[in-house]
């Protein structure tokens, strides 16, 4: 019966794709048109060919861990991916060569940066946040995924998301907010794959044998809560046609530009901090085999955050027709943040507390450690930028750049290959990982790389920001941008440097990994050998 | 009064006054008397049943 209905549904999309195909106004649309057809036709075959099989029954005594497996494959991959065009663009902007004539239009600097930034924050943030609540869900609730296969409808319906993202960004699609620039077809299939996500996360939880929610659902649980708001309000638009992909903004003006910053700030906020908090909840703990060093604070720590954090978007917008009241509200919200970002910081290091040897001899842990660090370290040049005074200095520079960088890099990044290192051998049923001192490099080449990435960044943009206000005694600026340009060739060739030593340490990561599951010995295990879901 | 006006009065003043009570009251609530136990057990929820799900008999409440 379900099967008859998937299938007409699968009919439907099929065929309208198929018009859309036809009646495509723009190349980026015919292009997904023609995914979309394909996919829905090549899931209608599958459909009908399983269509009075015997189904394979879900074990409510087992763990939902295949989609989380597939997660952590998703993650290594976007993440690779991601470092790469980053590294790429990083290059482009000191050697301009790089932005072939036979490229242009595609593969330019202006549509490949939309590419880098969405492939690391959503490809491979968003995978590592998906597989990674899958997983400490089910083992904190003591439950299987509620839902049945919907948990592998939110990895494929993610990965198609990101596909068609990224195809429309090449092919010129985008409605140019930054962090959320897809059209919106691509944004109405995200909205419907976010709300299975939240189906299925709130279902496991509703069913748990724990009668306490663990502090990690709680992060994880308000990232995809307030993700959903911030989707759904900043991607109010129009389309101008159905068979085409632009689209009008319903608001205009400085409320448009509100909205889109309050949406900004927040994707950072709960999409790359709440969502990581989670992880750094779960895992750190986890690797250090100790509880968190206190609970009560991770609680303060929890809703000092999300009740701050909402109200800082409007430091993004010093000096412009946002009112004055509005950035300094959003200064002092900024500034406030300190507390909780330094709470939760604390809380993390913390949780080693008696267990400091283990930095010497666990790389992982070490690995955990820094990123918690960089959290700390971005958490409070964050807030300082936010200043008006700073900020004056600090804005359209190269400063900012930096900044987000130590972020993502350093704390996401960081937590994020953790968790990987954690969970390939748990998963796969593995003793141990294939080579510790595999994970040593990637460490010492991942942190040598941010380092300079953020060190050449606060120069370049400090420098930039002093040149851009530099007048002579008659009041008349001094440089012409075209010189700031100039005078920052060689901190870019140094960041692009970095970028390859980070992306160095990726594909070292891929390698250990992959090897973990092939070559490293399998974990003896007390039960019976466990079949293969 | 137009709607902004409104909103914004009732922002700047119950609004605000709710969130900042409902703050205060979860910092109050977590010292409650007899939460260190309660909080001692709850962190340690990530050592338990790492390999398999809960049976309905070892399930807590």
């Amino acid at each position: 019966m379900s099967n008859t209905l998937k299938l007409i549904a699968l009919g439907l999309i099929a065929l309208f794709s198929a018009m859309a195909m036809n009646y495509a106004r723009d190349t980026a649309y015919l292009v997904h048109a023609t995914i979309i057809l394909l996919v829905s036709g090549g899931l209608f075959l599958f459909t009908l060919r399983r269509t009075g099989e015997p189904m394979p029954a879900n074990p409510q005594n087992e763990y939902f861990d295949s989609v989380v497996r597939a997660g952590v494959i998703a993650t290594v991959f976007w993440g690779v991916v991601g470092f790469l065009v980053g590294t790429f663009i990083a290059f482009q902007l000191a050697f301009p060569q790089l932005n072939f004539e036979w490229l242009n239009g595609h593969g330019n600097f202006g549509r490949m940066r939309p590419l880098h930034t969405s492939a690391v924050i959503f490809a491979f943030g968003g995978n590592a946040l998906i597989a990674t609540s899958f997983f400490v869900v089910q083992r904190t609730s003591a439950a299987r995924l509620w839902g049945g296969n919907l948990a592998w409808f939110v990895f494929w319906g993610y990965q198609l998301f990101i596909v068609l993202a990224a195809t429309g960004y090449l092919l010129g699609a985008t409605q140019s907010r930054e962090y959320a620039e897809p059209e919106w077809h691509v944004d109405l299939w995200l909205t419907i794959v976010w709300v299975a996500y939240l189906a299925v996360f709130l279902g496991t939880i509703m069913k748990r044998k724990e009668p306490h929610i663990y502090v990690a659902n709680w992060f994880y649980l308000s990232f995809i809560v307030t993700v959903a708001m911030l989707h759904v309000v900043n991607n109010i638009s129009i389309p101008i046609s159905i068979w085409g992909s632009r689209s009008v903004q319903v608001m205009s003006g400085v409320q448009d530009a509100m909205t889109q910053w309050w949406y900004g700030h927040n994707a950072v906020g709960f999409f790359l901090t709440a969502g990581f908090l989670g992880m750094m909840y779960y895992f750190i703990p986890k690797q250090a085999e100790r509880p968190v060093f206190s609970y009560k604070l991770s609680i303060i720590h929890f809703w000092a955050l999300i009740f701050i954090y909402i109200w800082a978007g409007p430091h993004h917008l010093h000096y412009t027709a946002l009112p004055d009241w509005a950035t300094t509200l959003g200064m002092v919200f900024s500034i406030a943040l300190w507390m909780p970002s330094w709470g939760g910081m604390i809380n993390g290091l913390m949780t080693l507390s008696g267990a400091w040897d283990k930095l010497r001899t666990d790389p992982v842990i070490r690995m955990m450690v820094i990123s918690v660090g960089f959290y700390g370290m971005s958490t409070f040049e964050g807030p300082m930028m936010s200043i008006r005074s700073v900020n004056s200095l600090s804005h359209y520079t190269d400063w900012t750049i930096g900044h987000v960088h130590s972020g993502a890099l350093g704390w996401n990044g960081m937590i994020t290959f953790g968790a990987l290192y954690f969970l390939v051998p748990v998963l796969w049923k593995r003793e141990r990982l294939y080579s510790l001192q595999m994970v040593s490099w990637h460490f010492w080449l991942a942190t040598i790389g941010i380092v300079l990435y953020a060190a050449s960044m606060w120069v370049t943009g400090i420098m930039e920001g002093l040149m851009w206000r530099e007048v002579d005694a008659n009041g008349f600026l001094v440089n012409s941008f075209a010189d700031t340009v100039a005078a920052k060739h060689p901190m870019y060739v140094v960041r692009g440097l970095g970028g390859v030593m980070y992306l160095t340490g990726g594909l070292i990561m891929a390698y250990n990994l992959w090897m973990t599951v092939k070559r490293a010995p399998a974990k003896e295990s007390l039960a019976t050998v466990v079949p293969a879901e | 009064m137009e709607i902004y006006t409104l909103l914004r009065e009732f922002a700047d003043s119950w609004m605000l006054l709710a969130l900042f009570a409902f703050f205060v009251g979860v910092v109050v609530w977590v010292f409650r008397p007899g939460s260190s136990k309660t909080y001692r057990d709850t962190a340690d929820i990530p050592f338990r049943h790492d390999d398999k799900p809960a049976t309905d008999k070892e399930a807590r409440t």
